[in-house]
């Protein structure tokens, strides 16, 4: 079962509820594996605390112009859509970081000129917390690009019964590449005018993925009924609601579980489990409701 | 020698671009012949990135030999020295008053800092840089094409 | 010297997403002079949320070139598929009488390279400007506000915060404004970089936990490879001040400035819910944090700025 843990709205709580799944799934006596799929801010692991086990560099291709075949005539520098040749009078340019990797000024050199070498652009890392086996992409500072990255830690990822995958933020193509193929997504939000309109960004997207998903309302206010109404007129299921409580925000301040610093919390967690089950083995409805 | 300009609009008097990268046009001058063109960039003025490189190209492709602009960005200032192409800060007025003040000598010179960048610590630029073999500059070493940074 | 035009573009970015960005920056724009506003968050815009903006010009974004395969020429060789380097392109295109699918571009993932278009044997490829989503131009009480929407699941989103930031520059040109305040995303990808290259200024929020100290420390190496310097403010500083702290020396000691730190209010989501910036809702201790911030901005600034109020 592949659960991705996503939101809209970033700083909603996606890795406070991806983490504590993790770990209540393992309670549980399920093999889980988390995987922090949030490349360029990754965090789990500071929650989670795994013993690292293993590190692998993620790279990209870049070109190399060999100069003793090169013709200097620019043919690679006009084909490259993001600027990342020069062709000099004496001398060619290549910009590693504008570079994309999409191979193109090999293919249309004259005289095969052009060679490809790796560039590193992050790492994957896998480490075991007690029964939870982690993996943690993280995208290196400066590179633009988050897919490729997301790409090789997915692919780290041990089998196991439950694959939580901690997506970024946002509606765009990090998000996107985290959930694309998982079985169900929990959208974490919170009940803020940001929180909902956020909310209503990432269901849109799940809707076009044609995925199945549910709702985890963080920080949950019972005087902020605009979000639970979303959900019943769209007929999105709540899976769990975590209280706004000063206790839960100090365990986080501290980089702490919430259900190893409050055990008063398992239940919940319990209970966001059997709910999950329940939806993910339910056949999806073509419509979806009305999602407003 | 041919110069070129980095100015907000297509005019003489049009007022001078700071940012070289993301001018909105060139003003290109020979100042043998007088022979004046402007150079419409646009499309690099969008580009999320590269736009130095990609007006280091294109200046390079007309056969400038300086440029008068403002700010410049790591990346083009990189590309800049490679080209030899030098480059001169001007501050404010039009394209036309920055040619009189660099004809007559007050133009100071964009010099690199040491480490690049504006601030003593700037951007680590990872760009390789390959020699052709048949024209190597006098008293510069052949680099293999390394991961040179500048 | 400075020119007489010289513009201030302030980015407000965070790393981790949840800090309250898009609050502090709501209220810097309620007490900045003049400022001219826009939103780089242009996957979740939310800064027009609390700004009460009035829609002056709406503008639809074509999100650079992506391929785009004519299914009428598409003879199924898959050559497309096979050059491809962003698994872009599928077989899920429709039937065309010769074949029973031909191969379609997820217009999301591609990248607009022009390498299946270079390979394609039967021309069936070419690039074209993709419809991503949406800008505007809106007129609110604080200034003109530029923001925009990407369509959700798109890419691209950097070059629609380079088209905001550009449109944000014409219109600070055109009013002779001298302060560019914008929103920023979250993370360290592709649109923060569209927000903080040629940036003059970079004000991280953070807050005092594990995870606001982790991703400072990344925003912080961000803004010293982009050579743009950082001002930091730590958000809700007290729910761990002896982290707060710690990071803010952390911060120095990274070539960072200081410039405020604000303990958490309630207020801030009731402001929030009421759709106002902060600071026009009352006089709370969060309201009163981001006034000294502004001051101490102003301060930091004015030798660029050359603010007269």
């Amino acid at each position: 079962m592949r659960i991705a843990v996503a939101s809209g709205k970033g700083g909603t709580g996606k890795t406070t509820v991806a983490a504590n799944l993790a770990v209540t799934l393992a309670r549980h006596g399920q093999t889980v594996a988390y995987v922090d799929c949030d490349v360029e801010a990754p965090n789990g692991h500071l929650f989670l605390k795994p013993i690292p086990v293993g590190e692998v560099g993620v790279s990209r291709l870049v070109p190399r112009v060999n100069p003793g075949q090169c013709l200097r005539c620019g043919a690679c520098a006009r084909f490259c859509r993001f600027n990342a040749i020069v062709c000099l009078t004496d001398r060619t340019l290549v910009y590693d970081e504008l570079c994309h990797s999409c191979g193109g000024c090999v293919r249309v050199c004259p005289s095969e000129a052009l060679t490809e070498v790796p560039h590193p652009m992050g790492v994957v890392k896998t480490g075991v917390a007690g029964a939870v086996r982690c993996v943690s992409g993280t995208l290196d500072v400066g590179e633009s690009t988050s897919p490729p990255v997301i790409r090789a830690a997915k692919q780290a990822a041990p089998p196991a019964s439950w694959v939580i995958l901690d997506a970024p933020p946002g509606t765009a193509c990090p998000m996107v590449e985290t959930v694309r193929d998982c079985d169900y997504v929990l959208l974490v939000t919170e009940p803020t005018p940001f929180g909902l309109h956020d909310l209503r960004l990432a269901a849109e997207v799940m809707r076009t993925l044609h995925l199945n998903f549910g709702v985890v309302v963080n920080r949950a206010d019972p005087g902020a009924p605009e979000t639970r109404a979303w959900c019943e007129q769209g007929r999105v299921p709540i899976l769990a609601e975590i209280p706004d409580s000063a206790a839960i925000a100090r365990a986080y301040a501290q980089g702490r579980l919430i259900v190893e610093a409050l055990p008063g919390l398992e239940p919940l967690f319990d209970q966001l489990i059997a709910r999950l089950g329940a939806e993910v083995h339910r056949e999806i409805r073509e419509e979806g409701g009305v999602l407003a | 020698m041919k110069l070129a300009v980095s100015t907000q609009g297509p005019e003489p008097g049009s007022p001078v671009d700071t940012h070289f990268g993301r001018a909105r046009f060139f003003r290109v001058l020979d100042t043998e012949t007088g022979q004046q063109t402007v150079l419409d960039n646009a499309d690099g003025a969008g580009v999320v990135q590269g736009a130095g490189p990609r007006a280091v190209q294109r200046l390079c492709r007309l056969g400038v030999q300086a440029v008068l602009t403002g700010h410049v960005g790591p990346k083009a200032r990189t590309a800049l020295e490679a080209a030899t192409i030098e480059a001169y800060a001007v501050e404010g007025g039009t394209a036309e008053e920055a040619v009189r003040v660099f004809m007559a000598g007050q133009l100071r010179a964009i010099v690199p800092a040491a480490g690049g960048g504006q601030l003593g610590h700037g951007p680590r630029i990872s760009v390789r840089q390959c020699l052709h073999p048949l024209e190597t500059r006098a008293g510069q070493s052949r680099e293999p094409a390394g991961s040179g940074s500048a | 010297m400075p020119e007489a035009a010289a513009l201030f573009e302030l980015v407000v970015l965070s790393g981790k997403g949840g800090t309250g960005k898009t609050c502090v920056t709501a209220s810097l724009a309620a007490l900045a002079h003049e400022p001219v506003l826009a939103d780089c968050d242009v996957d979740a815009s939310n800064l027009p949320l609390v700004l009460n903006p009035q829609p002056q010009r709406r503008e639809s974004f074509t999100g650079g070139l992506r391929a785009h395969i004519q299914s009428d020429r598409c003879s199924a060789c898959g050559k497309c598929q096979e050059v491809c380097r962003f698994a872009a392109i599928a077989l899920d295109g429709p039937g065309n009488g010769c074949v029973p699918r031909t191969y379609r571009v997820d217009t999301a993932a591609c990248e607009g390279c022009g390498v299946c278009e270079y390979c394609c044997a039967g021309h069936a490829i070419d690039l074209r400007p993709a419809d991503s989503g949406e800008w505007f131009v809106s007129d609110t009480r604080y200034g003109p506000l530029v923001h925009a929407g990407l369509h959700p699941g798109e890419g691209n989103s950097g070059k629609l915060v380079m088209l905001v930031r550009e449109q944000a520059r014409q219109i600070a040109a055109a009013t002779g404004r001298r302060l560019i305040l914008m929103d920023g995303p979250p993370g360290i990808g592709c649109p923060v970089i569209a927000s903080l290259t040629g940036a003059t200024r970079m004000l991280v929020i953070t807050e005092p936990t594990p995870s606001g100290e982790h991703d400072l420390e990344r925003m912080l190496a961000l803004g010293r490879h982009f050579g743009v310097p950082a001002w930091v403010c730590v958000n809700k500083h007290d729910l761990n001040p002896a982290m707060a702290t710690h990071m803010e020396r952390h911060a120095v000691e990274r070539g960072a400035t200081v410039v405020g730190r604000i303990p958490y209010d309630p207020e801030v989501t009731a402001a929030q819910r009421q759709g106002r910036p902060l600071v026009e809702m009352n006089r709370g201790p969060a309201a009163t944090a981001i006034a000294g911030l502004w001051q101490r901005i102003r301060a930091e600034g004015s030798v660029l700025i050359n603010v007269n109020d």
